[in-house]
């Protein structure tokens, strides 16, 4: 195992590596255009006026800073740690993907693009995005998995309101990874006209490292908001992971206080032990997909195996390549709560808390009742709960066998 | 000199373009497949393609998408497509028709590069066409592929301008892959204009020969192109040959085969009558 640097905020290098993670593995005809775009992205860091117009944006459209809520029932029902959450499902629409799309639609203005594109999976990316997209008059077409269309109809029927163009791809699993295939084959073709809007920490490079610097306002707040609550740093975060984009937002910033203990839940579908599951740090080996090496879920020759989970955010076979330098360097413990559980946390959450969370924070939630418990009272536990549920009402209550 | 220079290099002296076929390996099994092959020479292949099929080919289109479900689905595997090859050369006893494996890169970084780049070898491939290995990700294969006597065909596109190419070139042998449309296999095609340019631009930039494909799908498609580059590339158009060869339960009606080389006939007819200075 690589020694630990002194810092493990500096990632990636020039190359984007993370260690031996991310990289551009695209073909040549995106190449120039990544280029263009970390170096826009790069002039846009230094230009203090482009961090205005997104702080603003954040405050007065998104409605950030989100609270950092206490959550006293649920922490009594535990007995254990004290359980905030960190409320980025009050976001406006509905999670914290908007943080970041703010950031890609600024960029592809400041970059004379005229047409936006991005994949989904829970369709609360592809919402964020054809939300900035009516905002700035930017026509939008979203990529989303058959299966996915069928199973967030709700967040289809958002997008189309709002004027994008939803299109539905049938090939291979049907889900966000062939969503993504779809975007990329898309963007080869239309490159000098249109930005493409990834969703998560992943991608070629420099997306692993832009998404994560614009979702970095999560632990950001987070500090500010835990030394105004408790005068000290939180002792343990937690936060789903499907590409890894809420989890890095909230993490990054603490990953130099050694006592902030940070955890990474990943979606266990039907059991890790199964093989039906989408937990790639802890199923999976590293691989190259989707522009990046990054663990993967993959068969012995390195053909990608589907994944499966009750969350169609968390239903990928990759994750953000600097997860998995994160995990290599042991710096974030990854686990994995399955569907079961995060069914039960998503019930548990709605009559404790009054909160219907989206199924992928219900997994968080899943591994938190698991782990609080465990702590003393006065380990003070941050939760990510970065999507709320109102997408996933139709299919839990078929779960549960509500009628409907 | 490699298997690849040498066909250029023949080709050059009969005054004359190549034409390079894409097929993929274990569509749409693993007999019929080989069969192909076997017979691409005859019929008028000069180079061959032989595409290692991926669960996520993110640069192709549906004609060549479907055909890597369909070799999958066949049990097609890295071994398999080596075996493939190696049979080819020792059956046909054909030395000099050059094989090049396409795909992409995480089926070579499974099995290790240097490995995959000895075993290639050893079956008797010449070269690698990876679509999502760009030169700044090439120093992790390169040095194995050259150790191994491997050509390395990278990609160029139109949006690779000038100040970029070098780069590009420098990962080079073999010859220059131009991929004349943005996008993917089997959408649109390139004016014979557009071509032109590119191709004089490149050849600015190198003595390689430069093969040019993406969207050819006629044999006077096949001809404009070969007026202006060192050779054409046929890919998903003779995918959907296969394909076309099928009957509705997926099985291989006896027509498949020969129906393949008809059209790789006449592609190689309209290549082969244009005269080169
Ligand atoms: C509410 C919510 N949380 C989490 C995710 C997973 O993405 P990430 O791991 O990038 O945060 C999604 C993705 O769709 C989502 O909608």
């Amino acid at each position: 195992m690589p020694s630990a640097p002194n810092s493990f905020r500096t990632g990636p290098d020039e190359r984007g590596h993370f260690g031996i993670f991310g990289g551009r593995y695209v073909a040549e005809t995106l190449m120039p255009l990544i280029l263009e775009l970390e170096k826009a992205y790069n002039d846009a860091k230094a230009d203090p006026s482009f961090q205005n117009e997104l702080d603003y944006l954040l405050e007065h459209y998104a409605g950030r800073p989100s609270p950092l809520y206490f959550a006293k029932r649920l922490t009594e029902k535990l007995g254990g740690a004290k359980i905030y959450f960190k409320r980025d499902e009050l976001n406006h629409t509905g999670s914290h993907k908007i943080n970041n799309v703010l950031g890609q639609v600024l960029m592809a203005k400041r970059m004379g693009k005229t047409r936006v594109i991005a994949e989904t999976g829970a369709g609360q990316h592809g919402v964020a995005t054809a939300t900035a997209c009516a905002l700035f008059d930017i026509p939008c077409v979203v990529f989303m998995g058959a299966v996915d269309v069928e199973r967030q109809a709700p967040n289809v029927v958002r997008m189309n309101m709002l004027g994008a163009e939803v299109r539905a791809v049938t090939a291979g699993s049907a889900t966000l990874k062939d969503a993504m295939n779809e975007a990329l084959r898309d963007w080869v073709a239309t490159c000098e006209n249109t930005f493409y809007c990834i969703g998560t920490v992943a991608g070629p490079h420099p997306y692993p490292a832009m998404v994560r610097d614009f979702q970095c306002v999560i632990g950001n707040e987070t500090r500010v908001q835990m030394m105004k609550a408790e005068g000290r740093l939180p002792d343990t975060l937690v936060a789903c992971i499907g590409g890894g984009s809420n989890a890095m937002g909230l993490f990054h910033p603490f990953l130099d206080d050694k006592g902030v203990r940070l955890v990474g839940v990943e979606a266990g579908g039907k059991g890790v032990e199964t093989g039906e599951h989408a937990a790639s740090l802890t199923g999976g080996r590293p691989g190259v997909l989707h522009g990046n090496r990054t663990y993967l879920l993959q068969d012995e020759e390195g053909q990608i195996t589907e994944a499966h989970s009750i969350s169609a955010g968390l239903d990928y076979p990759g994750i953000g390549p600097e997860h998995s330098w994160l995990k290599e360097m042991g710096r974030i413990e990854y686990v994995s709560a399955t569907d079961a559980e995060a069914l039960a946390a998503f019930q548990m959450l709605c009559k404790l808390e009054g909160i219907i969370p989206a199924l992928e924070p219900a997994h968080a939630l899943g591994h938190v009742i698991k782990l609080a418990p465990t702590l003393p009272k006065d380990n003070l536990l941050v939760m990510n709960l970065c999507g709320r549920g109102d997408k996933d009402v139709f299919a839990v209550a078929e779960r549960l066998g509500m009628k409907i | 000199m490699s298997r690849i220079a040498k066909r250029f290099a023949r080709l050059k002296a009969d005054k004359r373009a190549g034409l390079v076929t894409y097929v993929t390996a274990g569509d749409p099994n693993l007999d019929v497949s080989y069969q192909i092959l076997k017979g691409l020479p005859a019929a008028g292949a000069d180079l061959i393609e032989l595409g290692m099929p991926f669960t996520d080919p993110m640069a192709d289109g549906p004609s060549i998408q479907l055909a890597g479900q369909r070799a999958l689905k066949a049990g097609i595997t890295v071994d398999a497509t080596f075996d493939m090859v190696r049979r080819f050369r020792k059956e046909t006893g054909d030395n000099d028709t050059p094989i090049l494996l396409m795909g992409y890169y995480n089926l070579v970084y499974q099995r290790g590069p240097e490995r995959f780049c000895k075993d290639a070898a050893a079956a008797g491939v010449d070269g690698f066409i990876l679509v999502d290995l760009p030169p700044e990700e090439a120093d992790e294969l390169k040095p194995y592929a050259v150790a191994a006597g491997i050509d390395t065909v990278l990609l160029t596109a139109p949006t690779t301008d000038d100040e970029r190419l070098p780069a590009v070139l420098k990962y080079s042998s073999g010859f220059v892959y131009f991929v004349s449309v943005l996008g993917i296999t089997g959408t649109s095609s390139a004016t014979e204009e557009a071509v032109r340019t590119h191709v004089e631009r490149i050849k600015r930039h190198t003595e390689l020969p430069i093969g040019v494909g993406f969207g050819i799908r006629t044999p006077d498609q096949a001809a404009a192109i070969a007026r202006h580059a060192d050779a054409a590339v046929v890919g998903s158009a003779i995918v959907e040959r296969v394909k076309a060869g099928l009957d509705d339960h997926g099985k291989a009606k006896p027509d498949l085969v020969p129906g393949v080389f008809a059209y790789i006939k006449a592609l190689a007819d309209g290549v082969r009558g244009v005269r080169k200075a």
